[in-house]
This record gives C-alpha cells, sequence and structure tokens, in this order.
C-alpha cells in the first residue's frame, strides 16, 4: 500500500486519505471470534426479527422479468404466506413478520419495483454504473445512475473503478465517486468497493476510506458476482473504518455485506459483530443492510422453529 | 650486568589483573605469593582480587556483552580463532609458567597448549554452526511462522576448577564466549600465573574490552559474592568441592541465574547449550 | 429512543438493544465424585491420614467436591510405585510401544473433551468457550505431538543418544490445570520417564480426570501417579530423595523455594515461573489488531496467565487514539458465568487470588495510578469476579508496573523511540514473553533480537502450540517446554 495518498478535491484543496495497515491473521480471528457466540431464546428472535428489516431482498439476473421482480416485491412486503402467519399467531408473544428493507434490481426493473411497492416503507435500490463490471466509459455510468433515479430508485448501489484503484489511480476512484453521488441527488449512495478483487485487507480499508470521504453514505462488499463475496472478516475491516470515519469526522456510515450470506446463522453472526464492535444502536436498517436472496426464507424457518419447536420444510415458504 | 642473573636480584614479576581490557592492580591493594612449584622461592605476585574488582569486573563484562553477541557470529568465529594463533604465539610463555609453577613437565605443558589451542579452534568453528544444530523452525497449527533461536544467556560468573586444568578452562572460555556471552573468571589459586599470558593472548586478539575479565583471588573469599552477583545471568563452577557447589546453586537463586556444576564436556555442543537461552518468536503469515 | 450524534444528518432511531440471553453449557455429563482419591500405582486409593480440603466452584463460591491431601507417606507411596513402573516395566519399552499410549490417552482425551472442557470450567472458572475451544484441544495435540516423539529420540539430539532420566516430580498450577498437567506428563513419559503429578489445590478435579482417562487408556500401573495436596504435599515431592527431576511451573517465590530445597541433590530443576510481559506497540503497527491484541494479552484466562502482556508499552504519537480503542474494547467484553457461552472473562480463581488482586489494584489507586474500567459493565453477586481493569501512565518504579498482580490489570506506559521501547521492556526481572506490533518486518526482527525474553510474539499474542517451546529468561524460570526443546529437560545425553 502506498504511503501518504492525497485527494485533490474539487477546486484544487489536497486532502490525505488516512488509512491504516490491516493484519489479516489477526482480522480473520477477530471475526471468527462472533461465530463461536451462542444467542439462544428470545435473543435469538429479536435478532431473526432485525435481520429481516435489515435484509436488501435482491434479483440480478440477466434472466429477471417484470414478473420476477413482482414476485420479489411481493415476498418483501408479505415474507411469509398468510397461512403461516396464522399458525405461528397462535403462539405466545408471536407478533407479525415485518417486510424487508428494501428490494435491489437492476436499472430497468426499477419502474417495476416502484409500483410494486407503492405505498410501503419498502424502498427500491437499484445497482447502476454498469454492474458489476463497471467497465464502460463514465458517461455511460453515469447515465445508468440518472435513469435509475428518475425510474424511482431510493438507492444506488455503485461500483467502484477497481481497474483505478489497483493501478494505484485513487484520484479518479474518488472523484467518480463524486460524480456518481451528485447524479444521485436525494438518492442514496452505496459504494460497492467489490472486496474479492481488492484481494488484500489493506486494500479494502483504503477503499472504503476513499468511499467515505467520497461522500458514500453506505459502503458495500460485493457486487455478489465475484467470489469471494462478503466475509466476516472484511466487513469486520469496514466495520472499523466506518468507526473510525466516525469518530474523526462526526458522519454517520451504513454497511452492507452483500453476497454469500445464505443462512440465520451466518446472519445473526454479522449482527453480534455489528453489536459488539459498533454497538446495538447500529442495528438498524438505516446503517446496517445484508445484501441476500435465499437470507430470507432461512430465517424464516428458524423462527417457525423458535415458536413451534420444529423445524420447518421448504413448502412452508414461497420461493420468491 | 652478571649481578642481575643472580636469582635473588630477578626482579619478581607482579602480575596484574584483566578488567575492561586493562591491567589494572586489585583496588584492595592486596596480593599473594605464587611459588614456583615445590620451592619456597616467589615465581610472581599476584592480586588478590577484591569484591570490589569483581563488581568492576562484571560491570565490564556486563557493558561489552551486547556489543559482543551482536558481532556476526562469523566475527566471533574470526576472534576465536584469533585468539589461537595467539596462544600458539604465546607458548613457550604458557609452557614456562607451566613447568615453572605447576611442575609440568615440557612435554605435558606442550600437551596442554595443544589441547587448548584445539578447543579455541573447535569452538571458532561453531560460533556460527550451533544455531542450526539447536535452532528450529516449529511446525505450528495455524498461519503463524514460528522459530526457535539460541542466544547467549548473558554474563557468565566462570569460577575455575580448584585443580587447575589449563585446556579446559580454555574450552570453557571459549564454549562460553563463542554463542556471545562475556565472561568474569576467577582464576584457580594455584594456576594463576597463566594469568599474564592469558590476558595477554584476550588483550591482542581483537576480542573487544571487558568480554573476557580475568582476576586472580581466593576463591574462597570471592565465590559467594560472584555467585550471588545479581547483573549476573549464569554461574558456572564445575569443581569437585561439593559444598561450594551446593552453596553456589543457593546463592544463584537470588537473580535464579543458571547454575551451572555439572563438568561439561569438552569438544561438544552440549558444552555451548549449557550457556544459551532459547528465544521463540512468531509472527503470522498473511497479506 | 436513542439518537446516534452525528454531523451529516441520518436521522436514526433505534431502541434495539441486542442482549444475549444466558446460554449455559449443560453441566450434566460431569459426575463430580464428592470425595476424591489419589491415583497410585493405576488404583484409586485413599491418603493415608484421611484428610481432605474443599474444592470450590468460583463461579458460585460453592463447594465442589473434597480432595484427598495426600500425605508425605501418600507422596512416597507413589514415588515408590513410579520407581517401580520405571525400573520394571517403562524403561524397558520400546519408544514404539510409549508411543502408542500417549496416542492412545490424546485419542481419549479428544473423545472424553465436553466433559473435561466442563470440568476444568466448573472448578478453574475459566469462560467455556476458552476450556473448550482452547485448553482442551491444547491438551490433545500436546499428547498427540509428544506421543510421536517418543520412538524417535534417536533423532532428538544431533546424532548422540540419550536416556530418560527416572522418575520426574511434576508439580503444576491452577490457572490452566489440565493443559499444565499434560504440558508435564506428555514429555517426560515419551521421553522413558514415570511421573508422579501433583496439581494444585484449587483445581485437582480435571486431573483426576485425566487420572481416570489414562486408567482406560491401560497405561501400566505406576507410569504416572496422581496425587493432591497443598503446599507441604509439593514440598514431600520436591524433597523426596528417590526423585530425580523436578518440573514446577508456579510463581517464581515458590519457584525459588523449590530451587532452594534441591541445592543439595542431583535432581534435575526445571522452572516456568512468572512474568511482567511488555506488549510493545509501534505507531506504524496494525492498530486496531493491536488493540484486539493487547487485550487478548492481558484479559485472557482473567489475567491468569504467566506470560500475560501485563505492560503495555505505545508509542507516544498514537497512545491517545490507541487508549481510547482499548476503552472500546474493552466495553464489550462480557463477564460473568463461565459456563455461558458467551462470557469472556469468567471468575477469579480462587477468594484468595481476587482478595489479592484486589489490594494490588487498591494500592495502585491509592498510589495515583489513572484508573479505568468499562463503566457499564456488571459482574454477578455471588462468586470471585473482577473487571477487566487499566491504569494509564503508570511510571517505571510504579509497583503496578513492576509486580505480576496475575489478573485482569494492565499498566500502561508511552515510548518514543524503539531503544526507549526496548530499555522499559527490559526492566524488569522477569524474561517471559514479550510482544512487539509494527508494520515493518526489519522493525520487529530487531525488537525481537533486543528483547530479554524467551517467546516473542510479533504481531500477534498469546499463542501457543505443542511444537513450539515454551520458557522464560532469567527470572521466569529455568528450561523450555514445547517442541523438542521441551523434551531436553527430560533426557540426558549418554
Amino acid at each position: 500500500m502506498p504511503n501518504g495518498i492525497t485527494i485533490q478535491k474539487h477546486g484544487g484543496v489536497s486532502f490525505p486519505i488516512l488509512t491504516e495497515p490491516i493484519d489479516e491473521v489477526m482480522v480473520i480471528e477477530r471475526a471468527t471470534s462472533f461465530t463461536k457466540r451462542s444467542i439462544k431464546k428470545q435473543s435469538k428472535l429479536d435478532a431473526l426479527y432485525k435481520c429481516i428489516e435489515m435484509i436488501d431482498l435482491t434479483t440480478l439476473e440477466g434472466a429477471d422479468t417484470v414478473g420476477k421482480v413482482k414476485q420479489l416485491c411481493t415476498k418483501a412486503r408479505f415474507p411469509v404466506t398468510s397461512e403461516f402467519a396464522e399458525e405461528l399467531a397462535r403462539y405466545k408473544n408471536f407478533q407479525p413478520i415485518p417486510s424487508v428493507a428494501a428490494v435491489c434490481v437492476y436499472p430497468s426493473m426499477v419502474a417495476t419495483a416502484r409500483e410494486a411497492l407503492k405505498g410501503t416503507k419498502i424502498r427500491v435500490a437499484s445497482v447502476a454504473t454498469a454492474f458489476p463490471a463497471g467497465q464502460v466509459p463514465l458517461k455511460t455510468r453515469l447515465k445508468d445512475v440518472k435513469d435509475a433515479v428518475s425510474a424511482g430508485a431510493d438507492e444506488i448501489d455503485m461500483v467502484i473503478n477497481r481497474g483505478a484503484f489497483l493501478a494505484g489511480d485513487f484520484q479518479t476512484v474518488y472523484d467518480e465517486i463524486i460524480q456518481v453521488k451528485e447524479v444521485c441527488g436525494s438518492a442514496h449512495l452505496k459504494v460497492i468497493l467489490e472486496t474479492g478483487e481488492l484481494a488484500t485487507f489493506d486494500n479494502v480499508r483504503l477503499a472504503s476510506e476513499i468511499a467515505m470521504e467520497a461522500g458514500g453514505d453506505f459502503i458495500k462488499t460485493s457486487t455478489g458476482k465475484v467470489a469471494p463475496a462478503a466475509t466476516m472478516p472484511v466487513t469486520l475491516v469496514m466495520l472499523q473504518a466506518i468507526l473510525d470515519f466516525y469518530d474523526r469526522t462526526g458522519k454517520i456510515i451504513g454497511m452492507k455485506p452483500a453476497g454469500g450470506i445464505r443462512n440465520a446463522k451466518q446472519a445473526v453472526h454479522y449482527l453480534c459483530m455489528v453489536n459488539e464492535v459498533m454497538g446495538s444502536m447500529w442495528l438498524t436498517p438505516e446503517l446496517f443492510r445484508f445484501g441476500a436472496s435465499s437470507l430470507l426464507n432461512d430465517i424464516l424457518k428458524q423462527i417457525y422453529k423458535q415458536f413451534t419447536g420444529r423445524y420447518a420444510y421448504d413448502k412452508s415458504f414461497s420461493l420468491d | 650486568m652478571a649481578g642481575l642473573n643472580d636469582s635473588n636480584l630477578q626482579i619478581a614479576k607482579t602480575i596484574k589483573l584483566y578488567i575492561n581490557g586493562a591491567f589494572p592492580r586489585t583496588e584492595s591493594g592486596r596480593s599473594f605469593p605464587l611459588h614456583k612449584f615445590n620451592s619456597k622461592k616467589i615465581y610472581a605476585n599476584l592480586c588478590r582480587a577484591s569484591r570490589k574488582d569483581l563488581r568492576n569486573a562484571v560491570a565490564a563484562a556486563k557493558s561489552a556483552q551486547s556489543g559482543w553477541c551482536n558481532r556476526s557470529a562469523y566475527n566471533r568465529a574470526q576472534i576465536l580463532y584469533r585468539m589461537a594463533e595467539m596462544t600458539e604465539g604465546k607458548r613457550n610463555e604458557f609452557v614456562e609458567t607451566f613447568v615453572q609453577t605447576l611442575g609440568y613437565s615440557p612435554e605435558r605443558a606442550n600437551l596442554e597448549v595443544d589441547r587448548a589451542i584445539d578447543a579455541l579452534v573447535y569452538y571458532a568453528g561453531f560460533a556460527d554452526k550451533y544455531q542450526q544444530l539447536i535452532g528450529a523452525v516449529n511446525p505450528v497449527s495455524g498461519p503463524h511462522h514460528n522459530f526457535t533461536t539460541p542466544e547467549p544467556v548473558g554474563v557468565v560468573g566462570l569460577l575455575c576448577r580448584e585443580e587447575f586444568d589449563f585446556s579446559h578452562m580454555i574450552a570453557q572460555i571459549a564454549a562460553i564466549t563463542c554463542p556471545g556471552n562475556s565472561l568474569v573468571i576467577l582464576l584457580a589459586e594455584e594456576g594463576a600465573a597463566v594469568l599474564a599470558p592469558l590476558a595477554e593472548v584476550f588483550a591482542t586478539s581483537d576480542l573487544p574490552d571487558g568480554v573476557i575479565n580475568l582476576l586472580s583471588g581466593f576463591t574462597s573469599e570471592l565465590y559467594e559474592h560472584m555467585a550471588g552477583h545479581m547483573e549476573l545471568d549464569s554461574i558456572c563452577f564445575d569443581g569437585k568441592n561439593e559444598k561450594i557447589r551446593a552453596r553456589i546453586k543457593e546463592e544463584a537463586i537470588h537473580n535464579l541465574k543458571r547454575a551451572i556444576v555439572k563438568p561439561q564436556p569438552d569438544f561438544t555442543l552440549e558444552h555451548i547449550l549449557a550457556f544459551v537461552e532459547y528465544k521463540t518468536v512468531w509472527h503470522p503469515i498473511g497479506f | 429512543m436513542a439518537q446516534i450524534k452525528n454531523t451529516n444528518n441520518v436521522k436514526i432511531n433505534s431502541d434495539f438493544k441486542f442482549e444475549y440471553a444466558p446460554a449455559p453449557e449443560a453441566t450434566d455429563m460431569v459426575k463430580i465424585k464428592k470425595q476424591n482419591k489419589l491415583f497410585i500405582n493405576g488404583k484409586w486409593v485413599s491418603g493415608k491420614n484421611n484428610q481432605f480440603f474443599d474444592s470450590i466452584n468460583p463461579a458460585t463460591g460453592e463447594k465442589l467436591a473434597e480432595i484427598t491431601e495426600a500425605s508425605p507417606d501418600d507422596v512416597d507411596r507413589a514415588v515408590k510405585a513410579a520407581r517401580k513402573a520405571y525400573t520394571g516395566q517403562w524403561s524397558q519399552f520400546s519408544g514404539k510401544e510409549r508411543s502408542r499410549y500417549l496416542f492412545r490417552i490424546a485419542r481419549i482425551i479428544q473423545e472424553r473433551s465436553r466433559e473435561l472442557a466442563v470440568l476444568e470450567t466448573m472448578d478453574n472458572g475459566k469462560p467455556i468457550k476458552e476450556s473448550r475451544d482452547f485448553d482442551v484441544p491444547l491438551v490433545a495435540a500436546h499428547f498427540f505431538y509428544y506421543a510421536g516423539w517418543a520412538d524417535k529420540l534417536d533423532y532428538l539430539f544431533n546424532g548422540k543418544s540419550v536416556r530418560s532420566l527416572g522418575v520426574a516430580g511434576q508439580i503444576i498450577p491452577w490457572n490452566f490445570p489440565l493443559l499444565m498437567a499434560s504440558w508435564k506428563i506428555a514429555p517426560a513419559l515419551a521421553a522413558g520417564n514415570c511421573v508422579v503429578l501433583k496439581p494444585a489445590e484449587t483445581t485437582s478435579l480435571s486431573a483426576l480426570l485425566l487420572a481416570e482417562i489414562i486408567e482406560e487408556s491401560g497405561l501400566p500401573p505406576g507410569v504416572v501417579n496422581i496425587i493432591t495436596g497443598a503446599g507441604a504435599t509439593g514440598a514431600a515431592l520436591v524433597n523426596h530423595p528417590d526423585v530425580n527431576k523436578i518440573a514446577f511451573t508456579g510463581s517464581t517465590e515458590v519457584g525459588k523455594i523449590i530451587a532452594r530445597s534441591t541445592v543439595a541433590s542431583q535432581k534435575k530443576l526445571t522452572l516456568e515461573l512468572g512474568g511482567k510481559s511488555a506488549h510493545i506497540v509501534y505507531e506504524d503497527a496494525a492498530i486496531e489488531q493491536a488493540v484486539e491484541a493487547v487485550v487478548n494479552g492481558i484479559y485472557f484466562n482473567q489475567g491468569h496467565v504467566c506470560c500475560a502482556g501485563s505492560r503495555l508499552l505505545v508509542e507516544e504519537s498514537i497512545a491517545k487514539v490507541f487508549v481510547h480503542k482499548l476503552k472500546r474494547r474493552m466495553r464489550s467484553l462480557r463477564v460473568g458465568d463461565p459456563m455461558d457461552k458467551n462470557t469472556d472473562i469468567g471468575a477469579i480463581n480462587s477468594k484468595n487470588e481476587l482478595d489479592k488482586i484486589k489490594k494490588l489494584i487498591a494500592q495502585a489507586q491509592i498510589e495515583g495510578n489513572e484508573y479505568f474500567e468499562p463503566e457499564l459493565t456488571s459482574i454477578p453477586e455471588k462468586g470471585y469476579y473482577i473487571k477487566p481493569c487499566f491504569f494509564n501512565n503508570v511510571a517505571s518504579s510504579a509497583n503496578i508496573c513492576r509486580r505480576e498482580v496475575f489478573g485482569p490489570v494492565l499498566a500502561i506506559q508511552t515510548f518514543r523511540t524503539p531503544a526507549e521501547a526496548i530499555s522499559k521492556a527490559n526492566d524488569t526481572p522477569y524474561g517471559l514473553a514479550a510482544g512487539i506490533w509494527s508494520e515493518k518486518g526489519a522493525k520487529i526482527h530487531k525488537t525481537a533480537q533486543a528483547l530479554k525474553a524467551g517467546v516473542i510474539w510479533a504481531n500477534t499474542y498469546n499463542k501457543f502450540d505443542p511444537a513450539s517451546p515454551f520458557g522464560g529468561y532469567n527470572e521466569s524460570g529455568w528450561g523450555r517446554e514445547g517442541g523438542r526443546h521441551g523434551l531436553l529437560p527430560y533426557v540426558e545425553v549418554k
């Protein structure tokens, strides 16, 4: 990692990017420690409900259709069938299953999702900037963002220019985020670092700093199209960057691990991590999201088990 | 001029101490005579080192130790080898000393010098090898590089055997200094005359000042103070006297200095290893 | 509703409190006998004087069991059994045979790992996650490691053959009861010695369970004898004329007493004693991970660790930030019931130790040192608990900076140059361990070279492995345990 990175703001003022070296082995050790937490009973239920509220329910396939996105939006509004809800309602202390935080789709599907989610608090997020590679001219990427915003996206998930980053051209990475942010207007900006391509934790930390300095509202691990996607250690490094940035600037930035979080147990471990590193006040959809698709059903299964004592089968839940 | 050759008029040597590369007299102003073998004639007067001399010698050894162990092993080897060469150069003086004060035959005296030279050469060659024989890279479970290296124990006090044994003493000196220890030596009374040629060897072998310090005096007067000295990291006495051994072990406990009271065989790795500590370093393996 | 103050106008109203419900490990698979006998010559025998003392669960202060106080006669019986087993059998066995027994013991330890972990936590007070994930797996690993050495001793010492010593008397502390038993027994047996082992009086139970496992393994009677008792029992073992080797882990104070009592004998002696190990954090360190290592270094096992990083030396330029982050991290430590799977810091092993720690903390406060403990952390009312804490800006001459506390108490100092860091780190009669944090390789190596300590953890801390030698310089002891070097104190070169 180069020393003394400075970035020029628009208008020519330079400022240093403060970053920190990361020891890979110890980060993995600490992240692993959260997977040893044993979350039981009411605290498990609380955590599972909270997880649902923080999900960006996602479909990002070439095969996505209007029909598929509509179905996903229904699932986002009503994660469980009424039959399921009625069964669980018989149990003491059952609380209605909340809806997810957002639905995340390609720009071409934003209008469909917007329509399907009308009248709900569920937000529409869209991956813009020529997701997932971002390898088109900036002009085209900005147009992509503009289209998504005007189609009604509340949130834009952009990808950073990994090519520029790995070539050491941090100024370009910064400038592009600034420009995307401008185009976003009032839409929230999540900056995807694509940590799987950044290869080292030092890079993840540096990219996090650049993304936050450039005005990202959230930083996000991955597109889900590159392995490895979100991991606990990578998320830990980003959370610590967020905390340091908050200490330094008073600005509060959100975190979104995406890709690879498929079951409730994993999600609860993430919650433990946020809880212990940041404090439980950070466990809110304004500050933490899971980018996931199959996670929701696994959480529902676990909720079913918590109330009934029986393991649910897949048929209890709609596929999407 | 003939009168000066008359033994009655010869100037008796006064052999001084060797501390920090210099030849001071004892601060105590005391001396003791060393007689020629089976004779009432004085061979030389020797300084009777005091506790304060001991303290000075330890201080010198202490300040010289880190510089000595930070020399490259190759350089320490060169200096030990140089000591062998200088011993060869002073062969006649050593022989004369042994013949005169210990009653050795010239043959035996020469053999002693031969063996001493052998020991210096042997340990010179070990200075850059013993680490490879006893060091280790340890296969720990997990992403860590883990290695163990021997390091000199530090400052060593050497009380020589009551019965003077020159070549063994040189082997001890070589084995102890080879890994980077510094030394304070109290010579056995009966062989203390060797201090003169030996100090000259050390003084002319590029050995840094203070690495080896030589004291003459009475073991009975000084050994407990040496064993109890808190700045010494190790104390060695492999003489026969059980009482002295036990007292040394006991006094050593004040700072848990390593008390080496079992004779270490000459020309072995084990002899060096009696004067090393093992340091194990862990470091993560990651990007 | 709580608000997180921020300058970028994010509205956060979150009153979600993520409290972890109690998650106690089940204890029903552990059967504790009301009265416990001695394991001598492969049999469970009563003490000659029929005297007992109580073993207390430090998490509750309640009595767990009665333990036999072995008398000098009992010690003599045990040593005789070991001698008989040594001359009659064990020393005649081939390395391969010895090896097989050790492998078998290792395997049974793995199979009964849950039981061992739960019992260890009940008797010692350490968090179940540590006994489960650290102590017991390492115990098995130790037996596995040395099992493999038993038939390879010809390769141990550079082409020279070695021989065993005879009967080893081994005395272990209460901080890692089982682990210390394995550190002692496994290399001794691999090298061909027989053993009389005495656990610490507050933590006898897991050693007695280990005796059961040894019995189950079919090891010939007398090869390992486990006798319980306090200082007097230990003294009888140390002073027994037919013991060839004493291995002790414990305080420097007791180590010196033991050393004194073996002065007139030919007994070989190894000592693993105390420490006041320094943890150096340079300004170019990976700060977050260094904080983690410092926390692990001093609060692991309630700070009952001889190599605990009890002195933090942090470079002045980052001291403020570092202490800020350290405080934040300490606030997330969970102190409480050691049997709860989410507990990070369990109970102090005994009332006696707790009082000692409290006294040292109180004294350091009176002396005007800057004290910190996590404000909101609560501790159970029953049982022996204390909050993790540190003293900041401590003078090198302060008692808290020099004396081993053996508890979760850290002393923090700053430095300005590497040379100052090194000289402060070495400014102690001890020399067990040290930590270094820097991202600069050359600096790590130079610092590691200059530190007078037997174990250097660079960019990590409190790592242990059966293959890695462990032991201290100066007043931290004599000899090494672990690795190839850990066998050397149990053999003589022929």
